[in-house]
């Protein structure tokens, strides 16, 4: 069958069947099961707004449990087993192994700088951002523009910007605007790609690139939740706007920014489309998310591919922790 | 409302340039990818795409002349046109590597033994001398032309509807659309009635099931890969369109409930209430008020799981595979930029194929977006 006529036909069949599911299986506990007439009317009607809830989460709690919770633990028995072994139990030798890696090491090295770097100057950049294009007339406009890479896929995005870095031999016309420029001031065309540590930095860009855009609208809507009265007071006591902005309301939004931060930090861990796509890790630009995809599905190695998927999930613990315990207080 | 009290117009013009430079900052990257992908790709590798809007003066890479040589009084002649099929003027010209702007269009070289050369604006050539040309080397012309800035569609016609050229892009196109429109659809209802749930029914281990929820929201799907791949290819459905409408399904929900629960819960109590207190069933509620009325944040998941599953990479890598009849855009893209690395103007076109559709509709969405990223992190 040809893919967009099933495709057509998913649609149909899964909203039909959802649409049956939530239905008739109310109907089956209200009709049948538990019905609200008889002697029994009152209890029953209790029993049923018992289960209800479970009929009505039923089907995600089912998807979430199989494809995130039981591969988390599944992944995590892989990393302490050895495939080649018919599976068999080998103790921490896959990350003893992986360690060892110089590969692995690079990654490790680069993905802390990507963690540094990225969320902070996505942070800083959406700030500015946010701050400026609140104070003029045309400032929605520019907000869409800086907002608009968030649509950009990240193999997309590193098209764009390879052709940025791109490279001709001396003496011909340049046709990335960076070799154009390097030229123009008198420097010789370098692969910019190639050039150790800087051309992680290069990668970073791209990264930031897109994420500006979320920091500056999720920022300016905090900006603009700001009391006016502690700016008004601000301006009475005769404080410049540099001193407002950095003293007033910077630390009013200081939780939208750590919340701002940690978001792009989580996408910066995961961060493997554009490394796969501008470098894939030569040069010195691996991360781990791209590791793991060598590990796993080049290499076959799923102990050591599995044990640097736990290393990425270790990461994002803390910030996970944090989310739980910031969710658990606000349904207080 | 920051400088009621002296304002500055100094600051405000340098606010406004400040703008203005990141807009262009911003802007500049897409920019050069499209005007590039409406460039030759002779035009591409010739000359920055900034300078695709003026008249272009370029070097020429060197052409030998060559012709069917005539007998004119004693002298044998060569003409011909240097460069037939385009539209270019002749800046100047020479016939050596070293001095490549040696003459102007119009004037004759000597090349010695009696032999010269005329090349004049046009491109037409006149070689002269006085024995035969054949079986002689001729020589080579070194040319600095101009030509009118020129755009043309052929790129897109190369990538969407010729096979070789494009190398399945249109395919790719209809296959990123095939994954990307059922995996926005199905998990909306499933998320929705567990929203539902967890937002207005009372339940034993709710608060646990939401912070569950919140907990799931950040687990990286990259540990998800090899035992769903092994379970999809247990039941059959390894490395097809089902296996990845399912994976996208389950990786798209956390956040779909989350973002909708959160909505819900802003819905007036009272509404509810009366509606239970009249004898609806929570079934009628859901589907006749709550669904309705929370039609704004099932638009913000639905573009968000729309933008997310289109330009998504790594799920259709590992659940469609690379085959090359079901290879989505950003996979072909990785493909192009390994084996054309070079070739900007498939490279270009295909790249802007694949991010039109999610740029369409994040003009013509944004504001739930913008509301649905609100919803999802300030809170």
């Amino acid at each position: 069958m040809h893919p967009v006529l099933q495709g057509m036909i998913t649609v149909v069949l899964g909203v039909g069947i959802c649409i049956g599911y939530f239905y008739f299986s109310n109907q089956f506990l209200d009709k049948v099961l538990y019905p609200a007439r008889g002697p029994n009317a009152g209890r029953n009607i209790n029993r049923a707004n018992m289960i209800r809830p479970w009929l009505f989460m039923g089907p995600a709690i089912f998807v979430l449990a199989l494809y995130l919770v039981y591969p988390v633990l599944a992944t995590l028995w892989f990393s302490l087993t050895d495939r080649d072994q018919g599976g068999a139990f080998v103790g921490l030798a896959n990350y003893r192994q992986m360690a060892a890696e110089p590969k692995f090491l690079e990654a490790i090295r680069n993905n802390m700088l990507w963690l540094v770097v990225v969320p902070a100057m996505s942070t800083a950049f959406g700030l500015l951002a946010a701050q400026l294009t609140d104070r003029i007339s045309w400032g929605n406009v520019a907000k869409s523009i800086i907002f608009m890479p968030m649509a950009i896929s990240f193999v997309g995005a590193s098209v764009i910007w390879k052709l940025i870095y791109d490279t001709r031999p001396a003496g011909a016309d340049q046709i990335g605007v960076l070799n154009a420029i390097w030229t123009a001031l008198g420097g010789a065309p370098q692969t910019w790609l190639t050039i150790e540590p800087w051309n992680n930095f290069l990668l970073m860009v791209v990264l930031i690139w897109i994420q500006t855009g979320f920091a500056m609208v999720i920022l300016s809507a905090a900006l603009r939740g700001i009391p006016e009265e502690t700016v008004e007071a601000a301006i009475v006591d005769g404080a410049n706007p540099f001193q407002i902005f950095f003293k007033i309301k910077v630390p009013q939004i200081m939780p939208t920014i750590v919340v701002v931060w940690t978001t792009i930090t989580l996408v910066v861990l995961k961060v493997f489309d554009i490394v796969l796509a501008m470098t894939n890790g030569q040069w010195g630009t691996q991360v781990l998310a791209n590791y793991m995809y060598d590990r796993m599905f080049r290499a076959f190695d799923w102990g050591v591919g599995s044990a640097s998927a736990i290393v990425i999930m270790l990461l994002v613990t803390p910030i996970l922790v944090w989310n739980v315990r910031n969710a658990r207080r606000e349904m207080r | 409302m920051d400088n009621i009290a002296g304002r500055k117009s100094g600051l405000t013009w340098a606010v406004h340039i400040a703008v203005v430079l990141l807009v262009i900052l911003w802007l500049f990257p897409t920019a050069g990818l499209f005007v590039s992908s409406f460039r030759t790709g002779d035009q591409i590798s010739g000359s920055g795409w900034w300078a695709a809007f003026s008249t272009q003066q370029r070097n020429e890479p060197a052409v030998r002349v060559g012709g069917d040589e005539v007998q004119q009084g004693g002298r044998f002649v060569l003409q011909g046109d240097l460069f037939p099929n385009r539209d270019m003027t002749i800046k100047a010209w020479g016939t050596s590597s070293r001095d490549v702007e040696a003459y102007e269009p119009g004037a004759t070289a000597d090349l010695g033994d009696g032999v010269t050369l005329t090349l004049d604006e046009g491109g037409t050539f006149t070689l002269a001398g006085p024995e035969s040309f054949e079986g002689q080397r001729l020589p080579r012309v070194f040319a600095t032309a101009s030509s009118p800035p020129e755009f043309t569609l052929a790129n897109y016609e190369n990538v969407l509807f010729s096979g070789t050229a494009g190398a399945g892009v249109g395919q790719s196109f209809i296959n990123t659309a095939t994954v990307a429109i059922p995996s926005t659809v199905i998990p909306i209802l499933i998320a929705a009635f567990a929203a539902y749930a967890l937002a207005w029914m009372d339940f034993p281990g709710r608060a646990l099931l939401v912070a569950a929820v919140v907990a799931l929201l950040v687990v990286p799907l990259q540990l998800a890969l090899i035992p769903l791949l092994q379970i999809h290819n247990v039941i059959g459905i390894g490395k097809t369109y089902m296996g990845t409408w399912a994976a996208h399904t389950a990786f798209g929900m956390p956040l779909a409930i989350y973002l909708l629960r959160n909505y819900m819960v802003g819905l007036p109590r009272d509404i509810i209430e009366n509606a239970r207190v009249d004898g609806a069933t929570d079934f009628q509620i859901f589907v006749k008020i709550i669904l309705p009325l929370s039609f704004p944040a099932l638009a913000s998941f639905a573009i968000f799981q729309f933008l997310w599953t289109w330009n998504d990479l790594l799920v259709a890598l590992v659940f469609l595979g690379t085959d090359d009849e079901r290879l989505v855009l950003t996979g072909r893209l990785v493909n192009l930029l390994g084996s054309r690395g070079g070739d900007w103007e498939i490279l270009a076109t295909s790249a802007f194929v694949s991010i039109a559709v999610p740029l369409a509709v994040f003009f013509a969405m944004q504001r739930y977006l913008v509301r649905g990223l609100l919803a999802g992190s300030v809170k």
